[in-house]
């Protein structure tokens, strides 16, 4: 190991960098860019449900209940029909998501002790949003309901108790914002495929150009041309990962809670795990097209669907959980979440690490491998 | 030490192709050695075999007396290698692809040679152009440059002058002829048999063998025929016509044909006559001495 030789194809490579503004701009924007994006598309919390009541009876009793759901911020009101037949036009043309079907005889059902029915028709298409409005709704009802039951007991003199009360406190995101949730996902996808694409790209470049010839026959070794020419991206990619942290504070009110230097760390070890990936690919590839493809195509899905970045990884089947091991951003992913959300220290998260560290040594292992078997066949 | 290279009987082959079939040669110090035959005669693969780009099938390779399997990276701390393909970074300067060149090969204090090689490849006011706005000769004399810096002792240059124009060829074979008096030996290939000519010694290589190696005096003594040239109209109708009625060899160039022909006065009235039944027009015939080309020609056509 030459430091000299190393800086000196870093230092190239960062004349490369700077000589292209225009691409330096888009890798060192893109992300932020990215990061405003998801952070304001991809947003599993759903407000303000458009609702519409259907009210055979106008009494007290529905309307109090009506006010119950419209009060919060997860309802809108958006109006009233007044017979069956615009309930099936209502949810067609998606005026609304919900309707409130109050039948006549509700009132009397409540007075005289028998359970008042009320259906709420909801629009299932979006199963996920369906199930949302279904919680929203009956913790709605169950709210009422209790307050309703205290006001009966009241009457009659007798104290109302709950014989279980569950009290649901949510740590470390108290208003459960996705946002919250997603950043972490988001950095992690953003460098992985940053690092990996940027960094196969150079190398591919050198093979197209020929110029790796002329680095071949010089004194250079092979690990200080990989040294010199991953530096420059690693760094670029520590720079995106500030940039998002930054735009996450200011866009998205999120707070790093753990260290910095362990973040730091852990950043620094999945941008290695990733520009392994990089590095693989360029052994496989001989043009910058071919690269960029691959490149982007084994990290962009693997780290958005397999990750745990959107869907939780213990609710797939146990083959998949198994296959979500093939992305680093897993690993880094949990990492982040334990930092920057939970605030926790090395002990928590060393596991992480060391998939990681042996996730980088397979691949280069494997790029080694790979590359001797070709140069032996030239 | 007075052979600089030292092969014994390389091989190489991919797939059923043999591209270097068992040579041995040995160049001398200070000599400049041209490697000449056709495209896909193999000299492309030798010249990187002898850079350590890839690796022989089998035969050994000695370079400044080390054993170029066994001490690889030492041996290229000494050689300068210029391939076919342009291979500098268009994005950089002139000057920063050679600063790159110096400091990837450890060469410290490159400022003073850097100046003295653009000077004399006369590239000095150039020095700031990105490599990309130079025209193809300048290129491949920055490449060689490049290729210069780390002060090697001796240079493999993969037909250097292929694609670059008559007056940039001829400033190349000046920095060449300088660089050979500073006493570094160059290991050359070439399509160009003129360029050969100007070699010490040169290997005429093809389907993978050596099948003359001289000077090229030499090489040209040892044809024992005569060349009839003869300058013809149409030459096509001319050289079907002398293949079709003798055993004798043509080559045709151009305008004109040369036949080679054991006596000569004994061959051309019969040569005339079947030119003239075939109502081929001679403006001019005449004997030359055989040119490097013509020896090569009979020579590969003899090994076929």
């Amino acid at each position: 190991m030459n430091l000299k030789r190393i800086r000196a194809i870093a230092k190239k490579e960062f004349k490369h960098l700077f000589r292209d503004i225009r691409m330096l701009l888009i890798l060192l924007l893109f992300p932020v860019f990215l990061l405003g994006i998801f952070g304001y598309a991809v947003n599993f919390d759903v407000h303000h449900i458009k609702i519409v009541v259907y009210d055979e009876e106008n009494s007290m009793i529905s309307k109090e209940f009506i006010n119950s759901l419209t009060k919060s911020t997860y309802f809108d009101l958006v109006g009233y029909i007044n017979n069956d037949s615009q309930i099936r036009e209502i949810l067609d043309e998606k005026k609304a998501q919900g309707i409130v079907v109050i039948s006549k005889s509700f009132s009397k059902d409540f007075y005289s002790k028998q359970e008042a029915k009320i259906q709420f028709l909801i629009d299932g298409v979006d199963g996920n949003t369906a199930n949302i409005i279904q919680f929203y709704s009956t913790a709605a009802t169950q709210s009422l309901n209790a307050k309703l039951t205290t006001e009966v007991l009241s009457r009659v003199g007798t104290k109302s108790f709950m014989p279980i009360d569950l009290r649901p406190i949510f740590w470390f995101n108290p208003d459960l914002k996705s946002t919250r949730f997603f950043i972490p996902g988001l950095i992690a996808m953003i460098l992985i495929i940053t690092a990996a694409v940027s960094v196969s790209l150079s190398l591919v470049r050198e093979k197209e150009r020929g110029t790796i010839e002329q680095i071949n026959v010089s004194s250079i070794k092979s690990s200080e041309l990989l040294i010199g020419k991953t530096l420059p991206y690693v760094l670029l990619a520590l720079v995106n990962a500030a940039m998002i942290l930054i735009a996450g504070y200011i866009l998205f009110d999120v707070v790093v809670k753990g260290s910095y230097p362990l973040l730091f760390l852990s950043t620094l070890i999945f941008l290695i795990a990733s520009t392994s990936i990089g590095i693989l690919v360029s052994v496989v590839s001989d043009s910058q097209q071919v690269a960029f493809s691959i490149a982007t195509m084994v990290t962009m899905l693997p780290s958005f669907i397999l990750s745990g970045f959107v869907f939780p990884i213990e609710s797939m089947p146990a083959i998949i959980q198994v296959i979500t091991n093939i992305t680093p951003a897993k690993f880094f992913i949990n990492v982040l979440r334990a930092i920057v959300l939970r605030g926790v220290g090395v002990f928590a998260i060393w596991d992480q690490l060391l998939y990681l560290i042996l996730y980088a040594s397979i691949l280069l292992g494997a790029a080694i491998l790979i590359y001797n078997k070709k140069e032996a066949k030239n | 030490m007075n052979n600089i290279i030292e092969i014994t009987s390389l091989q190489k082959s991919y797939g059923e192709i043999k591209a270097v079939n068992n040579i041995s040669l040995s160049v001398n110090k200070g000599e400049m050695f041209g490697l000449v035959g056709p495209d896909g005669a193999g000299k492309t693969t030798m010249i990187r075999i002898l850079c350590g780009l890839i690796i022989q099938k089998s035969g050994t390779v000695k370079i400044l007396d080390k054993n170029l399997s066994q001490s690889r990276k030492e041996i290229q701390k000494n050689i300068g290698y210029l391939s076919q393909k342009f291979s500098l970074y268009g994005d950089l300067s002139v000057d920063e692809n050679i600063e790159f060149f110096a400091e990837i090969h450890n060469v410290k204090d490159y400022f003073e040679r850097r100046d003295e090689l653009l000077e004399f490849s006369r590239l000095k006011s150039f020095r700031n152009r990105t490599a990309e706005k130079l025209s193809g000769g300048m290129k491949q004399k920055l490449a060689l440059v490049c290729s210069l810096i780390h002060e090697p002792k001796i240079l493999f240059l993969d037909e250097p002058t292929t694609g670059v124009d008559p007056v940039s060829r001829r400033d190349f074979w000046k920095i060449l002829s300088k660089l050979l008096k500073d006493g570094i030996t160059i290991f050359m290939s070439t399509p160009y048999l003129d360029e050969a000519e100007r070699c010490n010694r040169v290997a005429l290589m093809n389907a993978g063998k050596i099948i003359a190696l001289d000077t090229p005096q030499k090489i040209k003594e040892k044809m024992d025929r005569q060349i009839i040239e003869i300058v013809c109209n149409p030459v096509r109708t001319a050289y079907r016509a002398i293949k079709k009625n003798t055993e004798l060899e043509v080559q045709m160039f151009g305008d004109r044909i040369n036949v080679v022909v054991e006596n000569y006065s004994s061959e051309l009235s019969s040569i005339k006559k079947i030119l003239t039944e075939n109502r081929v027009q001679i403006t001019d015939e005449r004997i030359i001495p055989p040119s490097l080309e013509n020896v090569f020609m009979h020579l590969i056509k003899d090994s076929e």
